[in-house]
């Protein structure tokens, strides 16, 4: 019997005094797509920042386990170093750090922090043209400060880019369809789906269904005032698609 | 001749100028008279005009008041508890060993890759000497001499061209241009002249780190430069290793001087000890640097990294005589803890069709405050002048000050002046997302900080860029939370 890839218990989470998540389990193996679907407000990035660590997301109770073990008392570099990594809904711009430079920096920060060996430059630039070109992130874009003067679909383009680049344990995709065309969609979909293996799990935080059109989930969970209140399968996905959300709103 | 031979040979002539010699008679009672500066003078042999130069500058000198328009908070300078001439400490009075200095400062030196043997002359361990750099600056001198370049001390220069030393000196800031410069004037120990012959182009960049100074000169250096016609050089000034340093007043003078169609690149890296973390025993850096490019179509650049003293206080300017001439002054300021800096530049247009850009990027950490004062002045002369200035400001925590005084005179209505400046936090989106990529704090606070100040950074040689950057990200460990 394997160890769940994640496992949040009994999880509660204040923002400034607020209670925003209030009692969470979740349970995912190995491998497995898991999408949180729910309302506005229902506190879908708080749980997605919390995992990554950020500070002011304060955890009352509960525990997360990665692969077993807590990481709870680890801050967001250590959270990223054992392997969770964080598409975000709004990537932010860092002028004057090209984006490929960044990438590598990156790279070389995790490399270095799990005692592994530097990827050689010239094996560095061939993998990120390969999945650049996957991913449709042109040289230009590689060349670029990182997101600073792109489009919203070339921000979510680039963050599935550093997603394949970096190859974490646990890929949390805040809201990664918001902002994207039909094609550009399609795209970062195809880059998640060709990252999917028996080792790496996937959290696919969503508001609208049509994400998995493309990103097939095992479970689909409703997640309402900061609770999971009803678990399905793909085909609740669509039933929220149909019905919305107002029958899991709480007054 | 053998490396031996080169040693005494260098050894010996630092004799000459009385800097290594009997130690305890060199160093002269503390405060500032006629009699230091003919002793001065005397032990450097130096000819009539240069000791009258010298004593007009401290006649001068006593009339001035001290600056004190920058924003900086100064405790009054006791001119009468400094030594004027006082020779390097002797190795009985120095650290033994590195075991004997602050573990700070090796801290950073260890971060920084350098060296053990380095470490020791940096933190003034007493050793003898370090016998790679002698080599290797002679091997430089050779390679200059062969192009025609001269580069030597100041000492040197006015024994051996003395008609360059004396057309030169004080030519772009005069004796009296603020109380500083004329105590350097009056004062100044040692430091580095250089020459370049017309149409040459430096065959190398030029190091002060390749030049053996003779200990003790940085308090009151006295820096010559001079691009004859359609020359260019690349001048490196300072050392990313933060030195250790008895004296607490630093008055430098920078003069340089570019005739027709010449260019002088000049950088800077200035990290000196900027004090404990109160503050207490950092260096008050007080540098009058101007550039004059007095040729049609020169150019003078500056670039500028300074990241230590307790208080820096520095305006490398640039006065555009000749037609068609163009200053560049590009600027990284970074202060954290107690740290002061009123830095900037003046850009002086005299000439037709002249040119200025200036790029500022000031840095402030802790309870730090950094200001950037510059002035833009459009002479009636200069038609078709154009300035572009850019100042941006970057603020990490809420303890620290950033600001900005840009004073623009025009009195030519050809001019064209453009002044953008921004203020910045560095911001916690930022930090996060860097660290959840995989940075640590401190590599996101350097990666965020050194993206900031790209512009600047590019205009420095490559390697110098790369230590330039450690060294942002060293010196603002700790700036966060």
């Amino acid at each position: 019997m394997s160890v769940p890839c994640l496992r949040i218990q009994n999880l509660v989470v204040q923002i400034a005094g607020k209670t925003i998540i209030d009692g969470l389990n979740l349970d995912m193996m190995p491998g497995e797509v898991h999408a949180i679907m729910g309302p506005n407000g229902a506190g879908k990035s708080t749980l997605a920042y919390t995992l990554a660590g950020r500070s002011g997301y304060e955890v009352l109770d509960g525990d997360i386990l990665l692969d077993g073990t807590s990481i709870l008392d680890m801050d967001v570099t250590e959270r990223a170093v054992a392997g969770v990594f964080l598409a975000m809904q709004y990537p932010v711009e860092i002028p004057g750090v090209a984006n490929m430079s960044f990438l590598k920096t990156a790279l070389e920060s995790l490399d270095k922090a799990r005692g592994q060996d530097k990827l050689p430059t010239v094996e560095f630039m061939r993998k990120v043209k390969a999945k650049a070109r996957d991913l449709s992130v042109s040289e230009d874009m590689l060349r670029r400060p990182l997101n600073v003067g792109f489009s919203g679909g070339e921000k979510k383009r680039n963050e599935a880019l550093q997603l394949a680049m970096l190859a974490p344990k646990l890929a949390v995709l805040d809201e990664t369809d918001s902002g994207l065309d039909i094609d550009a969609l399609k795209i970062v979909a195809e880059g998640v789906n060709k990252m999917r293996d028996a080792t790496r799990s996937f959290l696919v935080i969503t508001h609208y269904q049509r994400l998995l059109d493309y990103i097939k989930p095992d479970y689909v969970h409703v997640f309402a005032a900061g609770r999971i209140v009803k678990t399905g399968g793909p085909e609740l996905a669509l039933e929220l698609e149909r019905d919305g959300y107002a029958s899991f709103e709480v007054a | 001749m053998d490396d031996r031979k080169e040693i005494e040979a260098i050894a010996n002539e630092e004799y000459r100028y009385g800097f290594t010699s009997d130690i305890q008679s060199d160093t002269i009672e503390p405060g500032l008279n006629e009699d230091v500066v003919r002793f001065i003078s005397s032990r450097k042999s130096e000819p009539d005009w240069l000791l009258e130069y010298r004593l007009e500058a401290l006649k001068r000198w006593r009339a001035l008041p001290d600056p004190d328009w920058a924003r900086l908070d100064i405790d009054p300078i006791k001119y009468d508890e400094i030594s004027y001439y006082s020779a390097p400490k002797s190795m009985a009075d120095k650290p033994k060993s590195l075991d004997e200095v602050d573990p700070e400062l090796l801290d950073v030196y260890n971060k920084l890759g350098i060296p053990l043997k380095e470490q020791e002359m940096l933190a003034g361990v007493a050793v003898d000497a370090v016998f790679d750099s002698v080599s290797v600056a002679t091997t430089f001198r050779d390679k200059l001499a062969e192009a025609g370049v001269i580069f030597c001390s100041i000492s040197e220069a006015v024994q051996e061209h003395p008609e360059l030393v004396r057309k030169y000196l004080g030519s772009v800031v005069p004796l009296t241009d603020n109380k500083h410069a004329t105590l350097n004037a009056a004062v100044f120990s040692d430091g580095t002249f250089v020459y370049i012959p017309p149409n040459t182009r430096c065959p190398m960049e030029l190091s002060t780190y390749f030049r053996i100074n003779a200990a003790n000169t940085g308090q009151f250096e006295r820096t010559l430069l001079i691009a004859d016609k359609g020359s260019y050089v690349s001048y490196l000034e300072g050392c990313t290793a933060p030195m250790r340093d008895e004296n607490q007043l630093h008055a430098a003078v920078v003069e340089l001087v570019a005739l027709d169609d010449a260019e002088i690149k000049y950088s800077t890296v200035q990290n000196w000890y900027p004090g404990d973390a109160e503050g207490r025993g950092g260096i008050y850096n007080f540098v009058t640097k101007r550039g004059l490019c007095a040729g049609k179509n020169s150019k003078i650049s500056w670039t500028q990294v300074e990241t230590g003293s307790a208080i820096t206080w520095k305006y490398p300017s640039c006065v555009l005589r000749g037609d068609g001439s163009v200053g560049e002054f590009y600027s990284i300021a970074l202060t954290n803890r107690k740290q002061q800096a009123d830095t900037g530049t003046k850009m002086i247009h005299l000439g037709a069709h002249t040119r200025s850009r200036i790029v500022a990027k000031g840095i402030s950490a802790g309870s730090s405050n950094s200001t950037y004062r510059g002035l833009v002045s459009i002479h009636p002369r200069a038609k078709n002048a154009r300035n572009h200035t850019q100042c941006d400001s970057l603020l990490i925590g809420d303890q620290c000050g950033a600001h900005t005084t840009p004073y623009i005179e025009s009195k030519n209505s050809t001019a064209q002046i453009e002044h953008e400046a921004t203020t910045s936090k560095l911001s916690d989106d930022q930090l996060f997302y860097c660290q959840q990529r995989g940075l640590s704090e401190e590599e996101s606070v350097a990666l965020l900080v050194s993206g900031f100040c790209k512009e600047v950074l590019q205009q420095l040689p490559m390697e110098f860029a790369a230590e330039a950057q450690k060294l942002l990200g060293i010196n603002l460990e700790g700036s966060i939370g």
